[in-house]
Order: structure tokens, then C-alpha cells, then sequence
């Protein structure tokens, strides 16, 4: 069996105007394994997230799933990935299901109406299959965003500050929601400025600051403590 | 050369070329107005040739460049071709607004009136607008990435365009026949008128070159300008 | 691809007629600048016949412009358009779906105002001659909207773009409009389709042109 890595990103940098956000980021990520990423507002996370996806165009470096390089005109490189962002991605004039179903379409699953009802049910949103999105709660929108995002099973889960607004309880459920619809085996890649969150979910934790990496580390200890010591390295 | 000498170099050989162009310029005017005959039929007014069909000459080629490298930005994506393509582009508007007024100063003695559909003044007249439009969005985005790339798009799409307006201006011409439009040209222009033309012509292709330098410089100065301020910040 | 390209279009065709507002908007609109046509001529110069060809490519082609727009703006909801573009399909795909979308609502304005054209001004219509102006219409909108939906997705995001899209558009709609009158008016004169072959060839160049154009283009318009 080939040891092709789930996510080999090198070198990776990218400019907004004449602003370098990311200046030459390594990545890599084995299956199975959860890498939560901590950076103060401004690091660069969203951008190595959105880069990672194949969002965005690194200016350098390359980023590869499963080995395929992730470019615009390779589309089957992005099958493996899903990406959880800040925005729902979802039609404010199609239910539920129907966006689901769009997205299975697009993902040419079999069978994209039963598959869009049995996302909706692992959120326990099948009660809501015909709604519409702006009829929904914010928690709401936030479970269809993960359902739609985690429809076609993918091997890479990428998330942007998911634990955002939530109160403890929303948190704990949506921990527990990913630990049981993310698929075993996927890696998954969580960008966070609270690393408690996702602190029992992440057996990996790096710190991103002003477009580079400052620690890159199993995780130990508790998520205080990595807080302190990153206080401490920024004061010297 | 650094980056911001080799910008300040370009600088200064647009504006060696602006003004010997310019003095060109003047001094074909001076020939055509002094030293060459009138023209037969059209009299004193078609002197104006001299300057409207050189302008014309260097307002597409100054449009066909934006589009050339329009094409390459897209390919390549390389800033300093987006930095071209916006120099060309002012040079552009600025030599089809000559084009446009000059039209109408020959014509009205001698079609008999300001304004006539055919094929290259309606042409022209596109070329204006597709000027206007490319300066109004790049006026209305602000990230340089964005802005290049959407500008290259409407650089290509507008050079395939503009030979289909003149192709089908120019069918709608031939089915509905109207006053012939006299214009002096080809081989039966006499050698003296045709030489002034000439040097008018190379004059106004020297201005093209001098001015698209000259802002292209300006751009250069500019960014380079800006990539010694991040380094140093 | 071409099935990706079908998905796209079905989608924004179900999320259209659940809110219905941009197709009717765009037919009553069209209608209505059809009837401002006959109160803009002078009827002792002017045959509503003559005004005829005319008013409908003017009326179809500004009220399919104005239509433009909605083929991305639909995408920006809750950031949609990154949805598509990670998923597993082409951009090509994308500009194939969304052409589409734009082309049927061009051509669903021109289903409404082409009766009514004949009814309004009078028009003696034979079967060859709506036969002919149909295919004349379907082989202008196909360049024209091809051309739409590139600047469309060029100026989704962009603050001004319900009057940068027009400006940049309608330079492009010339051809089109100049071949689609001139057939036009000819076919409705009585004159066989071979007549106006000459035109049909030049919308059909433009067509091809502007549509791989557009196929080349799209892709890296979306680059981020």
C-alpha cells in the first residue's frame, strides 16, 4: 500500500495586495489524524483553510490530497475535500433538501434525494427538509451547513472557527456531531482562536502568526497551557 | 538594475520619445499645411487626414495591444503585462477621442455632415466606448489581482469585437448604399501627400510608443516604489 | 460535463420559479417598453410595421440584459458560489450551466413579445417568416448571453455592477443586433430564408466565437 499522505501542502504563500498572508507554510496530515490550528485575527488561518480547499491560488507552493495536486481545472482533486466556512453555502430559495440534493448532484452521488434526506437526519433536520434557509436558526443553518459539507463522505474536513457563537451546550453537541458523521479514517483540519473547543477532538495542534508557523506539536498538555506558552513566545 | 532604476529608466526614454514625437508632429503638421498640395476635390479641409488617419492607425494598434496582452496576463499572470495593458489604454482613449473630433472636422465640408455610419468611424466609435468601460471597471475594483484579471477579460473580449462591428457595419453598408464617402487613399495618392502621411504616421506611432512608455514607467515606479516600502516595513 | 452543466441550470431554474421574481419583473417589463415602442413613433411617418423589427430586438435584447445579472447574484446567498466551485465540477461546467439559465430567459422574453409584437402593431406573420425570425432570434441570444454571463461573473461582486454590467455589455450586443434587425425585417418583408443567409452566417461566426471565447475565458475569471 502506497503511504501517500491525506494532505501534503509545501511552501505555501499567498499575497492579498501587497500584503503576504502566508509566507511559505508546510502542512501535511495523515488519515485519522485532527490538527487544530490556533493564530491570533489577521494570522492567515482562513487563508491556508480556503488555500488548502483549493479556494484560493497560492502564488507559491502546492497543495496535494491523496497525492492528486489541487488546482482549478483538476476537478477530482476536490471530491476528497469538505469545507465547513463562516457561511452556510446554501440557496435561500431552495429547501433544505433540494440543497442537498444539488450538492449530491454535483458530487454525482447515487441516488441524491434519499442521500440529501439521510444527511438531513444525522443533524436531526428531517423535520426541516422543506424549509428554507432564511426560516432557520442560526444553530440550525450551522447543522445543514455540516450536513451538506460532510454529504459526500469526504477524507479531508476542513472547518473555520465552527465553535464560533456557540454556548457550551451547542459546542459539546457539535463536538459530538463530528466525532460521529465525520467518516473514520478522514483527517480533518479545524481553525479555531479558543483551542479548548476542539481540545478533545485534536491530536495535533499548531499555532499560525503573521503568515508562518510558531509551533507545530502533538497534542499535550491542556489548552491554557499551549495559550501561555504561545503568550510567552510572543513577548520574546 | 533594481527594479525601481530599470522603472525610472523606462520613465525617462517615454518622455524622450513623447516629446521627440510630439515635435514630429508638429513639424508634419507644418508640411501638410504648408508644403503639401490641396487636394483636388475635398480642398483645405482634408489636410486634417494627415493628423485623423495616423491617430486612427496608432488607436488600434494601441487597442490590438491591449488585447494581445490582455491574452498573455491571462496566461501568464505576470503584474507588469496588466501594467502595460493599462498604459496602452489611456494612449488608447486618448488617441480615439483625436480620432472622433478630427472625423468630423473632415467630413462636415465634405460628406455634409458631422457624422456617418461607416464602418471604421463606427468602429472607432466602439473602440471609444470599450475604452470608457475598461477604465470604468478598473476604477470600480480595488484588489490589483481582481482588477488586472477582470480588465484582461474585457481586454480580449473587446479585441474579438471590434472586427466583428466593423465586418457587420460594413455588410449593413453594402445592402443599404449611401453617399459615397470620398476618401483619398491607396495608389492614387501622389507621391508628396503620400509621404506626408507617412511621417505622420510614424510620428503618431512614435507617440503611441512614447506615452504607453512613459505611463507604463509611471506604473513600474509605482509598484516598485511600493515593494521597497513592505521590504523595509 | 455537459450533465454537471444541465444540474446547474435545472437548480437555478427551480430556485427561480419557487421565487419568481426576476422571470416575471423581466416579461412585464419587456411588455411594457413593446407597448412604449408604439407611443414613440409618429404614426403619419412611421408604420408600426416598419418600427416593428426594431422594437422587438430593442426591447428583447435591454430586458435580456437587465436579466443578466441574476445568473450570479444568486450565488452570492450565504457565499453559494463557493459551493460550486468545491465541488468536483469543471468550470466549464459552471459557464455551460449558467449560459443556459441566461439564454432561456432571453429566449422566454422573446416568446412573449414576439406575439405580442404581431398583435400590437398589426403584423402579417406567415408561418416560414416566424419560423425564420425564430431562428434568427435563438442564434442571436446564444452569442449575446454567452458574452452576458462572462461579464456577469465578472461583475458579481462589485459595488456598481447593476450599471458597470450594462456599460460593458451592450458595446457586444451590436453584431447581433444589427444581423438580428436587418433578417428580421426582411423575413416579416416576405423575403425566403435564403435571403438573409448572409446575416445568418454572421450570427452564426459571432456565436462561435463568443461562446468558446467565453469557454476559454471563464475559468480563470474565477481564480481567486
Amino acid at each position: 500500500m502506497t503511504d501517500v499522505p491525506l494532505l501534503d501542502a509545501r511552501g505555501l504563500v499567498r499575497a492579498y495586495g501587497r500584503t503576504t498572508v502566508l509566507r511559505g507554510i508546510d502542512l501535511s496530515l495523515a488519515a485519522g489524524e485532527t490538527l487544530a490550528i490556533v493564530g491570533p485575527n489577521g494570522a492567515g488561518k482562513t487563508t491556508l483553510l480556503r488555500c488548502l480547499a483549493g479556494l484560493l491560488r497560492p502564488a507559491k507552493g502546492e497543495v496535494r490530497v491523496l497525492g492528486a495536486l489541487v488546482k482549478a481545472d483538476a476537478p477530482e482533486s476536490r471530491r476528497p475535500i469538505g469545507l465547513v466556512s463562516h457561511h452556510s453555502l446554501l440557496y435561500d430559495d431552495l429547501t433544505l433538501r433540494e440543497n442537498l440534493a444539488f450538492h449530491a448532484r454535483l458530487h454525482a452521488l447515487d441516488a441524491p434525494d434519499d442521500r440529501a434526506m439521510a444527511g438531513l437526519r444525522s443533524v436531526q433536520l428531517d423535520q426541516k427538509a422543506d424549509a428554507l434557509p432564511r426560516d432557520l436558526s442560526r444553530g440550525m443553518l450551522q447543522r445543514a451547513a455540516i450536513a451538506r459539507a460532510l454529504l459526500h463522505r469526504p477524507t479531508l474536513v476542513l472547518l473555520d472557527e465552527p465553535f464560533t457563537g456557540l454556548d457550551a451546550d451547542a459546542a459539546e453537541r457539535l463536538r459530538g456531531l463530528l466525532a460521529e458523521q465525520v467518516p473514520t479514517g478522514a483527517g480533518m483540519v479545524v481553525v479555531t482562536h479558543q483551542p479548548a473547543e476542539v481540545w478533545p477532538l485534536a491530536t495535533r495542534v499548531a499555532a499560525l502568526a503573521e503568515g508562518k508557523w510558531v509551533l507545530q506539536e502533538p497534542k499535550q498538555g491542556t489548552p491554557d497551557e499551549l495559550l501561555a506558552r504561545l503568550r510567552m513566545g510572543a513577548l520574546a | 538594475m533594481s527594479n525601481l532604476e530599470q522603472a525610472r529608466a523606462l520613465v525617462k526614454r517615454g518622455q524622450v520619445m513623447t516629446v521627440i514625437a510630439v515635435t514630429a508632429i508638429a513639424l508634419c503638421a507644418v508640411r501638410a499645411l504648408l508644403f503639401t498640395p490641396v487636394e483636388r476635390f475635398q480642398g483645405p479641409a482634408q489636410k486634417i487626414f494627415y493628423l485623423h488617419v495616423p491617430a486612427a492607425w496608432s488607436a488600434f494598434l494601441a487597442f490590438g495591444l491591449v488585447g494581445i496582452v490582455s491574452g498573455l496576463y491571462l496566461w501568464l499572470d505576470d503584474r507588469r503585462l496588466d501594467l502595460f495593458a493599462e498604459a496602452s489604454a489611456e494612449t488608447g482613449t486618448i488617441l480615439t477621442a483625436i480620432v472622433l473630433i478630427t472625423g468630423p472636422i473632415w467630413g462636415k465640408p465634405i460628406w455634409g455632415a458631422w457624422w456617418v455610419w461607416d464602418a471604421r468611424l463606427t468602429s472607432t466609435l466602439f473602440l471609444f466606448f470599450i475604452f470608457i468601460g475598461y477604465h470604468s471597471l478598473r476604477a470600480a475594483v480595488h484588489d490589483p489581482q481582481d482588477r488586472a484579471r477582470f480588465s484582461a477579460v474585457l481586454g480580449i473580449l473587446g479585441a474579438m469585437l471590434i472586427p466583428f462591428i466593423h465586418l457587420t457595419v460594413y455588410l449593413f453598408r453594402t445592402q443599404h448604399p449611401m453617399p459615397v464617402v470620398a476618401r483619398p487613399e491607396g495608389p492614387t495618392l501622389p507621391g508628396v501627400m503620400l509621404l506626408t502621411l507617412l511621417l505622420s504616421l510614424g510620428a503618431f506611432t512614435l507617440l503611441y510608443l512614447g506615452w504607453t512608455t512613459l505611463r507604463y514607467g509611471i506604473g513600474r515606479v509605482r509598484e516598485a516604489r511600493e515593494e521597497l516600502h513592505d521590504a523595509t516595513a | 460535463m455537459i450533465r454537471l452543466a444541465l444540474t446547474i441550470a435545472a437548480k437555478d431554474l427551480r430556485a427561480e420559479l419557487r421565487s419568481r421574481t426576476a422571470l416575471v419583473t423581466a416579461l412585464a417589463f419587456a411588455a411594457l417598453v413593446l407597448v412604449l415602442f408604439e407611443f414613440a413613433r409618429d404614426p403619419t411617418r412611421l408604420t408600426a410595421a416598419l418600427l416593428a423589427p426594431s422594437a422587438v430586438w430593442i426591447t428583447g435584447t435591454f430586458a435580456a440584459t437587465l436579466t443578466l445579472g441574476r445568473a450570479f447574484s444568486t450565488e452570492q446567498d450565504h457565499h453559494a458560489m463557493d459551493g460550486l466551485l468545491l465541488a468536483p465540477v469543471p468550470r466549464e461546467a459552471i459557464f455551460i450551466g449558467k449560459w443556459l439559465g441566461a439564454l432561456a430567459f432571453a429566449l422566454a422574453i422573446d416568446v412573449l413579445i414576439v406575439p405580442l409584437a404581431v398583435l400590437f402593431f398589426n403584423l402579417r406573420m406567415t408561418a416560414e417568416a416566424l419560423a425564420g425570425i425564430a431562428l434568427v432570434l435563438v442564434l442571436a441570444k446564444v452569442g449575446f448571453t454567452a458574452v452576458g454571463t462572462v461579464f456577469s461573473a465578472l461583475v458579481a461582486k462589485l459595488r456598481s455592477k447593476e450599471l458597470l454590467l450594462p456599460l460593458l455589455v451592450l458595446p457586444f450586443l451590436v453584431p447581433p443586433l444589427i444581423g438580428g434587425v436587418q433578417a428580421t425585417a426582411r423575413l416579416l418583408d416576405g423575403q425566403p430564408l435564403s435571403d438573409v443567409s448572409g446575416w445568418l452566417r454572421l450570427l452564426l461566426a459571432y456565436d462561435l466565437v463568443f461562446v468558446v471565447g467565453g469557454l476559454l475565458v471563464f475559468p480563470r475569471l474565477l481564480d481567486e
